[in-house]
């Protein structure tokens, strides 16, 4: 666990990057610390492994004070992943991935073997070992930088920024990779970000800082959005705060009917407006109505019990059928959630 | 076509001629005493100016030598230092030469020194902090490394201009490839005159050639990108 206690960061013109905050990122769990900027919160995360100092206050790692500790030492106990990576441009990419064990006197060939593996843990092609970092593109750097803060295996992670400088549908395929390998580590993890989609997604705990380096809000995501503690807390969160909420509402126990679907080519009955034609597997193929017949109009899906009421509304709304299509995890279709039934499930989730 | 024909003429005399290739005036010992200052004066410019501009570009303390130094390398002039010194020490060493050629060749080498220790991109510097290097590790095994080609080119501008100074060093009484020419202007011969100066900027190729394949071969191609991408 770290914990700050009453922690400041004054510089010597007399600005205030961080004010007595007081915060404990629990171990085990990936603790977000989020806001605009100049809000104090690289400032604070950077002075877990002193690489900032801090001016008042105590930072305790597992009880112990961490300006009790030499930087070095201390930070090659700690995994620090930066934004742009910061991957040594004149090592290839295993030596990269090998600093700290290096550092730590780790025999050459045990560094290495360490390196492979890890490189294979972060969804990368072993092939890559040998390249330099230039020759990868920037996703692919961003993960190596997350091999490189794993390889001596720290219980702690520092996350600064990590994926704030790669495309979208990457930095979704990073934030997936970052989850997949957390649940298999169980790592302390303190991650900064200003994005609050990503702090929501990411966090067990999420802290929304305010500029001034003040505590606003400490809470699991769900709480942070159903109770924001003030307005700028709810200002930060953005005007969807609701539908965001759904999110964290399970379709478990979304009724579904199984009574709108009909295999392709077989008779179409005429007493529903709206008919879900699949094919001799059972996956989807489109909406059929009865005015416009012969035509199979868009659908969308979601996974019951995996995915959240947030997906469910969106596939509902990608048709105009304005149902959504069940599916299991190999896309084969379960049933339908009608309107009716979504409507239900979101006024029990507007309850609880 | 006169011009052309005489030059090779005069070519063919002084490489033609037996007395250039042996004792103490031969082409082989003019060479070898070239080779000696310029590579004496660029070592110990070298053991001054790399560690110097290694310690002001990490530390960003003593900046105002760089400064100094580049200035002062605009300012002075080549052949007057060399006639002070020579006129200060006499010219029984060659220390009087010597001294001025690791002076002229200090500033280029600490000025890229310098720059490209400072230049490093400060997220680099920052993540080898961050992955627990000390001071001195993220000098040597990070900065160093990045800034290696800007070093040697400091190095190889160095280098050219003592080789080319060496020459003028000849005024003063000094051996090298400068006597053919500075001797064969005084005495009319002409045949010297450019067979030293074909040698002298033979002499400054090979050098330049020499500092290329030890940049193939110290700098990491991570570094300078020769490998395609992907």
């Amino acid at each position: 666990m770290i914990t700050f206690d009453a922690v400041t960061k004054r510089y010597p013109d007399g600005t205030v990057a961080v004010d007595r905050l007081s915060l404990e990122a629990p171990t085990g769990e990936i603790t977000v610390l989020v806001g605009p900027s100049g809000c104090g919160k690289t400032t604070s995360l950077r002075m877990i492994n002193r690489m900032i100092d801090a001016s008042e206050g105590r930072i305790l790692l597992d009880g112990e004070p961490v300006q009790g500790i030499d930087p070095p030492t201390l930070r090659r106990g700690i995994g620090y992943v930066i934004q742009q990576a910061g991957l040594f441009p004149h090592r290839k990419i295993v030596d990269n991935i090998a600093t700290v064990p290096y550092l730590l006197g780790w025999d050459k060939k045990k560094a290495r073997v360490r390196a492979m593996e890890l490189l294979e843990r972060v969804g990368l092609d072993p092939a890559l070992a040998g390249r330099y970092p230039f020759q990868l593109s920037g996703g692919q750097q961003q993960r190596v930088g997350v091999a490189r803060a794993l390889a001596a295996d720290p219980p702690v992670l520092l996350m600064d920024e990590p994926f704030s400088a790669v495309d979208p549908i990457v930095r979704t395929s990073l934030q997936d990779e970052l989850l997949r390998l957390q649940a298999e580590l169980n790592k302390t993890i303190v991650f900064v970000t200003h994005d609050i989609d990503e702090a929501i997604k990411l966090g067990d705990r999420v802290a929304v800082l305010r500029v001034g380096g003040t505590l606003a809000q400490v809470a699991d995501p769900k709480t942070l959005l159903s109770e924001p503690a003030d307005d700028f807390v709810r200002e930060f969160l953005g005007h969807d705060r609701g539908i965001r909420r759904l999110q964290f509402v399970s379709t478990e126990g979304l009724r579904l009917r199984t009574d709108l679907t009909v295999e392709e080519g077989a008779e179409r009955g005429t007493s529903e407006s709206w008919q879900l034609v699949v094919d001799a597997e059972g996956r989807p193929l489109g909406w059929a109505s009865g005015a416009r017949p012969g035509e199979l109009e868009p659908y969308g899906t979601f996974v019951p019990g995996r995915d959240s009421m947030r997906s469910a509304l969106d596939a509902a709304l990608l048709s105009p059928s304005g149902c959504a299509v069940a599916v299991d995890e190999q896309g084969k279709v379960v049933g339908v959630a009608t309107r009716e039934a979504l409507d239900q499930a979101l006024a029990e989730a507007a309850d609880g | 076509m006169g011009w052309l024909s005489a030059f090779f003429s005069w070519l063919g005399e002084f490489f033609g001629s037996p007395e250039n290739w042996s004792g103490p005036g031969g082409i082989p010992m003019r060479l070898l005493e070239h080779l000696e200052f310029s590579a004496l004066a660029l070592v110990l410019a070298a053991l001054i100016a790399v560690p110097l501009g290694l310690v002001i570009g990490h530390t960003g303390r003593g900046e105002v030598i760089v400064v100094v130094s580049a200035n002062l390398a605009r300012a002075l002039p080549t052949l007057g230092l060399l006639v002070m010194f020579v006129l200060l020490l006499g010219a029984a060493s060659i220390w009087p030469v010597i001294i001025p050629l690791v002076l002229l060749s200090v500033p280029p080498i600490l000025v890229n020194t310098y720059e490209g220790i400072k230049g490093v991109d400060p997220e680099l510097r920052d993540a080898a902090y961050g992955m627990g290097l000390r001071g001195g590790q993220v000098l040597l095994r990070v900065l160093v490394p990045v800034a290696l080609p800007l070093i040697l080119l400091g190095c190889r501008l160095s280098a050219i201009q003592v080789v080319a100074t060496t020459t003028v060093a000849a005024y003063t009484g000094l051996g090298g490839l400068g006597r053919y020419v500075i001797d064969g202007f005084a005495t009319k011969d002409y045949a010297s005159v450019v067979g030293g100066s074909v040698l002298i900027v033979l002499f400054a190729l090979v050098v330049q050639i020499l500092f290329t394949l030890a940049q193939r071969v110290t700098v990491s191609p991570g570094v300078s990108q020769r490998l395609k991408v992907r």
